[in-house]
């Protein structure tokens, strides 16, 4: 393979690989809090989207933006102050029901108030034939944006686990729960901030990468197994493995479709998924035991 | 005590025959065809059913395994074997009356394989697929399953969309009739309406009471032990692993065997059999009849199923399972559905009433 | 077959930096009632948890009659006859008392899947057995009026009892307590005495971990003690109380 294609798919891989790997640390925010898997985590993504979209029509892109953000962060502490924490004797199983039930509901409202088609939002910088030539390889400079998007997230979330204090706080949340509320830490509202932060990150996830996967009401769900494999892969509540991960298994579907048909290009993921649960379901990076079974 | 147990299945027996004969008072088979497709999938249902209210483990892709009996014996009775060469090997199936000869669509004989041996080889399979996903991460925590099962059920979805040879979105739409014996036939003809609507409802009966005997033996107290508390369970002698991949493997037969049977009646299968929603649609359905209840299951899943074909949620389909989800979990998360509960309490007056 | 019916070599067992386990040679007599004490942390219910199998060790080995088990899975360990309690009650709150203790009978009934389905008359003999020897158990402990209700709904000395009945009823040979006492009041505790004692005299051999010394020194055979993953002291309950280093680890150096 000439090394101008193998960039090429280095690229596309790159760029939907960092998506994957948001919407994982989106799992991972939540899972640590929480000890639930949100399935909903692919419709913030999909929400933050469709919302800067039609807030674009009428005010600048970047105000959007932030407001798409802000709205979706808005809706994911909603969606867990109206289901999640009412849930009576809260069992994972039951948890893993009602988030699937939200994802259902995200996605059916989506296509009730906005509609089936494909919508995007207009690329950042230039135009969708702009290029930039990186390594002999063009490329759109939307993909700068998701890169950087990529490591602006990562960034920021670590500093603001390490230190300020709420982020401090969700995370002795996620070590001990008992402890954390002994010492004061009102653990139902660090949940609460555990799914807006989740939304949030998706919702800007969603926006930067909109322009060059487009948007569609029901890519939610795909974008949740992706990145639920991506969070497994680097090994669940880790995230910067994450974001290993994400790269990695972007590449790889980059790269698959060189071999298989574009149809079962999904499958690839899937494949990854089923085997790091066969072989290593702690993940590359997880702990050993993280996985066994306990309670569920 | 055994008639306690068995009771409400002789209920069960006298209210299908009831209905059938209400439905066919009305002169048209329509609501035949609804409610026996309505059995089907409640078949599924009752077999998840085992699985998420009993061994405690939740599946997000069992539409794969109907789709996997369903697409196995759709293709297997309507692919022509003669055309496949491997001439020695037709004969001798045909020696052992294993081959069906007819006449197709188009006026082309084909020759193709009994539907016995079809449901056979789909049951086959699904054994295969259902210890490919359930034996890795059985000893898992339970999202693992959830994940695996619905990754499964994608693969499935996409295999049989995107084949060429498994009709693609169209999937197969001339199925032969699976005759059973003598002259009984599962087949979509309206002149046998009657006649299949009591073959899936025979099919529930024979699950119900298997169920309901499984329930109350050994292996059905092992079983709810291992939902109520894994680690005493264990401690107990009983094995986790094996029991829940047991109960895994027979909710995978169950809605195999559903879909070779929904297959024939219809005449057909389609890739949308095999969506994640569907999916998703079966899950709604045993958890708002509760989970540990096979009644439930059953009542629910014929109920929302026949609601759901008559058109009666429209477009809003899939938006309601999932408000379904939603609200038995934060309002009834033992389900709606307390047969064993009623039973007790009209038993307990009538003793209060002989005893007065 | 060893001279002792449980026995363990070497065990060690840490977590993250905590060696919990040091090096333990354990030994249990048949038909003896062995007493496991310490103070927090000195690894009690973490050896009972390796004998058991929840736990693997990482090094050294455990064997029963004399066979090694080390590293068994807790199901087949119980199927070769060693019941455990739990530190807090594990019962199986939704199915009844009878039910819960009928479950015990596990490891000493056959009948699988296909049996249970088709509900063949060897098991529907199979199930009588079940029924009667567990409701046997609950009138040996006094439980036989609350067979049908919902073990859930129990009072916490009751639901102990059901746990108790329920690892009678595997009839193991070898009976593992984790704190059985904890949480009981006096008349509670007594009766336990009385019933430990008891399963000791039908031929079941018991270990049990405990901080309640009244019980441990009333009952016990032999008493274990432990400190910081290795064995401090053992011998007869007269001979422990004396023990100089013993007092000095539970009561402080000024009492030595």
């Amino acid at each position: 393979m000439p090394i101008d294609q193998i960039a090429q798919y280095c690229f596309s891989g790159i760029t939907v690989g960092s998506i994957y790997a948001i919407v994982a640390i989106g799992f991972n925010i939540i899972y640590n809090t929480t000890g639930v898997i949100n399935f909903a985590q692919g419709e913030f993504v999909i929400l933050g989207a469709m919302t800067a979209i039609s807030l674009a029509a009428w005010m600048p892109l970047a105000i959007a933006i932030g407001l798409a953000v802000l709205i979706t962060a808005l809706i994911g502490g909603l969606v867990e102050l109206i289901f999640i924490r009412r849930v009576k004797r809260p069992t994972v199983l039951r948890l893993i029901i009602i988030t699937i039930g939200v994802s259902i509901l995200l996605r059916e409202t989506m296509l009730h108030v906005w509609d089936e088609k494909v919508h995007a939002l207009p690329f950042f910088t230039g135009t969708e034939v702009s290029s930039v030539t990186l390594l002999g390889a063009h490329t759109s400079p939307q993909v700068l944006w998701v890169l950087g998007a990529c490591a602006l997230i990562v960034a920021g979330l670590s500093l603001f686990f390490k230190f300020t204090a709420p982020g401090r706080a969700m995370r002795a949340c996620a070590a001990n729960r008992t402890a954390a509320q002994l010492c004061g830490i009102k653990v139902r509202w660090m949940v609460t901030a555990s799914f807006m932060l989740s939304a949030g990150v998706g919702a800007l996830a969603g926006c930067v990468t909109s322009p060059v996967t487009q948007t569609q009401y029901d890519m939610g769900a795909p974008l949740a197994i992706k990145g639920f494999t991506v969070a497994i892969l680097g090994g669940l509540g880790n995230s910067v493995a994450a974001v290993a991960a994400g790269l990695l298994l972007g590449l790889l579907e980059a790269f698959s479709i060189s071999l298989f048909p574009l149809a079962y290009q999904d499958v690839v993921a899937i494949v990854v998924l089923l085997a790091v649960l066969c072989f290593r379901p702690s993940g590359l990076f997880g702990r050993r035991d993280a996985h066994v079974s306990g309670e569920f | 005590m055994r008639s306690r147990r068995y009771a409400p299945i002789a209920g069960l027996v006298l209210f299908v025959i009831a209905l059938q004969l209400t439905l066919s008072a009305t002169g048209t088979t329509y609501y035949f065809t609804q409610i026996t497709m309505s059995v089907y999938y409640s078949l599924v249902a009752l077999g998840l059913c085992l699985l998420m209210g009993y061994a405690g483990q939740i599946s997000l892709g069992h539409a794969g395994f109907f789709a996997i009996g369903g697409y196995t014996s759709a293709f297997l009775t309507t692919h022509n074997i003669a055309t496949s060469g491997g001439g020695s090997a037709v004969r001798w199936l045909q020696q052992f009356g294993l081959l069906v000869e007819r006449q197709d669509l188009y006026g082309n004989t084909i020759v193709h394989l009994s539907p016995w041996l079809a449901l056979a080889i789909a049951m086959a399979l699904t054994t295969a697929a259902a210890l490919l996903v359930g034996l890795p991460v059985i000893r898992l925590r339970g999202h693992y399953l959830a994940m695996a099962t619905l990754g499964f059920g994608i693969i499935i979805y996409r295999v049989v969309l995107g084949t060429a040879g498994l009709g693609e979105a169209d999937g197969f739409s001339d199925v032969p009739p699976f005759r059973l014996f003598g002259w009984l036939e599962v087949n979509g003809r309206k002149p046998f309406a009657a006649q299949n609507y009591y073959i899936a409802w025979t099919l529930v009966v024979i699950v119900m009471l298997l169920g309901a005997n499984l329930v109350r033996s050994r292996v059905g107290r092992a079983l709810r032990a291992i939902h109520e508390n894994e680690e005493a369970a264990d401690a107990l002698g009983i094995n986790v692993a094996r029991c829940k991949l047991t109960a895994f493997i027979l909710s995978a037969w169950l809605a195999a065997l559903a879909g070779v049977f929904a297959t024939h009646y219809r005449g057909g299968i389609g890739p949308s059999e095999a969506t994640a929603f569907k999916s998703i649609r079966y899950v709604a359905i045993v958890a708002a009849g509760g989970m540990t209840n096979l009644w439930g299951a059953l009542a629910m899943g014929v109920l929302l199923n026949f609601l759901s074909l008559r058109g009666v949620f429209g477009s809003y389909d899939d938006a309601v399972f999932g408000a379904i989800l939603i609200a038995i979990m934060l309002f009834a998360p033992d389900g709606l559905i307390r047969v064993p509960r009623l039973f007790r309490r009209i038993r307990k007056k009538l003793d209060g009433s002989l005893a007065a | 077959m060893g001279r002792w019916l449980l026995d363990t070599q070497g065990l060690n067992r840490s977590f993250g930096g905590l060696h919990a386990v040091r090096d333990l040679d354990l030994r249990v007599a048949e038909g003896h009632i062995l007493a496991l004490i310490g103070p927090n942390g000195a690894g009690k219910t973490t050896t009972l948890n390796i004998i058991a199998g929840a736990l693997k060790p990482e090094s050294g080995a455990v064997r029963f009659q004399g066979r090694p088990i080390t590293g068994w899975k807790p199901h087949a360990v119980a199927a070769l006859g060693i019941a455990r309690t739990f530190q807090t009650t594990r019962l199986f709150p939704r199915m009844t008392v009878a039910e819960n203790v009928q479950t015990g009978r596990h490891i000493r009934s056959r009948a699988g899947f296909l049996a249970g389905m088709f509900n063949l008359p060897r098991t529907w003999k199979e199930e009588r057995a079940i029924h009667d020897a567990a409701l046997a158990i609950l009138e040996k402990l006094d439980l036989a009026e609350l067979a049908e209700t919902p073990a859930g709904n129990l009072s916490f000395g009751r639901q102990r009892l059901v746990e108790f009945a329920r690892a009678l009823a595997m009839e193991p040979s070898l009976l593992l307590l984790d704190e059985p006492a904890a949480g009981l009041n006096i008349y509670e505790t007594g009766e336990l005495a009385r019933l430990i004692v008891k399963i000791r005299d039908w031929g079941m051999t018991v270990v049990i971990v405990e901080h309640d010394m009244s019980l441990v020194m009333e009952i016990s055979d032999t008493v274990v003690v432990l400190n910081e993953g290795g064995i401090l002291a053992q011998g007869k309950p007269s001979e422990i109380q004396k023990d100089a280093e013993v007092i000095r680890i539970y009561l402080g150096e000024d009492h030595a």
